[in-house]
């Protein structure tokens, strides 16, 4: 086991991706994902990370360059938030097509306009059906766990998908915290070296990224789609050796308090963190609440959660994010549609809020809780379109 | 040497798709049927024709060939119905006519 340090969250993924033996980083700096990249600039500049730092000119070239460079066989890590994250959209969607194995960390930022450089979830739900693994860290550690499980699974030849780790900007990235580094030891014995399935060669010439006519389109879509489906078991397993080799136990759902609740709140992300310390006072008040963390995004965990769920009659779910007159919160939207067509199935309010960085605050939980209650009182129901953004002036 | 017969696109199952829609065999272009994209095609009137080849040089997608008898004709799974060879035939003896249903 390694040591346990206190250090900025962005300086100890760094660190993780250096441990992680990567090959070519090709990143363009934008807040708040900088000291990421200036991070992992630094250690190549001063020779303790053998890589190719490759300081490309926009996020459009970044992606495109780590398309380039896994397809040759190197492992290939880029890092973005929000607008960079934008730029480099057209590319996000053919890695995942490609099954480009390349690692993403993003920075969790809110989309302009107004132009803004805080946090929300705003740009990950801009690319929700990007076909990438997609998880959630809450804080520094794992995050830094989630370096070497998305290197694993990514790069896994069952796999080979590219993986984007969330992680909430400033909140979490610019945080000083407690992480447990992990040793040399075993890094060693989680992530093997890299094998890809296919690789640009001039010994075995093959074609990537060729183009697809309607009459073959549709049998490629399914052939992706299932590609992701199938990365299920394959990221359980990672996660399961990482609990082995470090103690850390993670789950594509997870609960806290659930036991014997009736009322549940679900969030991803830092949130998390936050909402568990008003379910601690809620319980301490002898109410039954607890929480639902949905930690893995794509493939959706649908079974999971519908057994997290079992019991629970209402669950309030937390967005970071708005689909403008559509339904309200993308992360509600998706639950309302897990459970549709099912036997039973909880009310759900949904709350949108911590826009750009507002605080949310154990208290704000509070409230939330308290309006969900008003909102069913008497029996009534809550539909689609009742979303409420929290805490907005009049 | 007889041709391969080339599989069309539309022979092809989910399954049969290599991880991320690579291409691992080399050569494979000729297996493309462009011919699905045609809308007219050309027809040769033998009694104009003087066997000259101006359709078969003319031809963008090499789709014309010499038969046992020496006249010319396009090979449908490769011609588009572009007409360069119509309107480039010396004699006319070249008419497009449309693809039936």
């Amino acid at each position: 086991m390694g040591k346990r340090i206190g250090i900025e969250n962005s300086i100890a993924a760094a660190d993780a991706i250096r441990m992680a033996n990567v090959d070519v980083v090709a990143a363009y700096p934008i807040t708040p994902q900088t000291h990421i990249v200036e991070h992992l600039a630094e250690l190549v500049a001063n020779g303790e990370l053998d890589a190719e730092f490759i300081p490309v000119e926009s996020e459009h070239s970044a992606m495109s360059v780590c398309c380039g460079s896994v397809a040759v066989g190197a492992r290939t890590f880029t890092c973005t938030s929000a607008q960079g994250l934008a730029l480099m959209n057209e590319i996000v969607f053919i890695t995942a097509s490609m099954r480009l194995p390349v690692v993403m960390i993003l920075a969790n930022r809110s989309l302009s306009g107004p132009l803004s450089i805080w946090n929300d979830h705003t740009d990950v739900m801009s690319v929700r059906d990007c076909g990438w693994i997609q998880v959630f860290a809450d804080n520094g550690q794992e995050l830094f766990d989630h370096v070497f499980f998305a290197f694993r699974v990514a790069e896994d030849r069952k796999v080979s998908l590219p993986v984007m780790i969330n992680i909430d900007g400033f909140i979490v990235t610019h945080m000083i915290e407690a992480v447990e580094y992990w040793d040399e030891e075993q890094v060693k014995r989680y992530l093997p070296d890299f094998k890809p399935v296919n690789v640009l060669h001039p010994d075995k010439p093959i074609t990537m990224g060729a183009f697809g006519l309607p009459g073959i389109f549709s049998e490629a879509k399914k052939n992706q789609n299932e590609a992701l489906l199938a990365s299920k078991p394959h990221i359980m397993k990672a996660w399961g050796e990482m609990a082995q080799i470090t103690g850390r136990k993670y789950a594509p759902v997870e609960t806290y308090k659930l036991e014997g609740a009736d009322t549940a709140f679900l969030t991803m992300g830092s949130f998390s963190e936050t909402a568990s310390i008003a379910i601690d006072k809620l319980r301490e008040q002898g109410r039954p609440v607890g929480q639902i963390k949905l930690r893995l995004w794509r493939p959706f965990p649908f079974d999971e959660l519908r057994e997290a769920v079992k019991g629970i009659k209402n669950l309030i779910v937390i967005d970071r994010a708005i689909s403008y007159g559509g339904p309200g919160g993308p992360v509600a939207s998706e639950i309302r549609a897990a459970f549709y067509g099912e036997m039973k199935m909880p009310a759900i309010a949904n709350f949108l809020c911590g826009f750009a960085g507002r605080d949310v605050t154990p208290d704000d939980f509070l409230k939330m809780y308290a309006k969900t209650g008003e909102l069913l009182k008497g029996g009534k129901t809550i539909r689609e379109e009742d979303y409420i953004l929290y805490g907005v002036r009049e | 040497m007889p041709k391969p017969v080339p599989k069309s696109e539309f022979d092809l199952g989910w399954k049969d798709i290599e991880p991320g829609c690579a291409v691992s065999q080399p050569g494979n272009a000729s297996q493309y049927r462009c011919g699905d994209w045609r809308s007219i095609r050309p027809i040769w009137d033998h009694t104009k024709c003087v066997k000259c080849g101006v359709c078969f040089i003319y031809c963008p997608d090499a789709a014309i060939h010499k038969n046992e008898e020496g006249y010319f004709e396009a090979d449908l799974y490769y011609c588009k119905g572009c007409g360069i060879c119509k309107q480039e035939c010396i004699t006319g003896c070249i008419t497009m006519v449309e693809e039936s249903e």
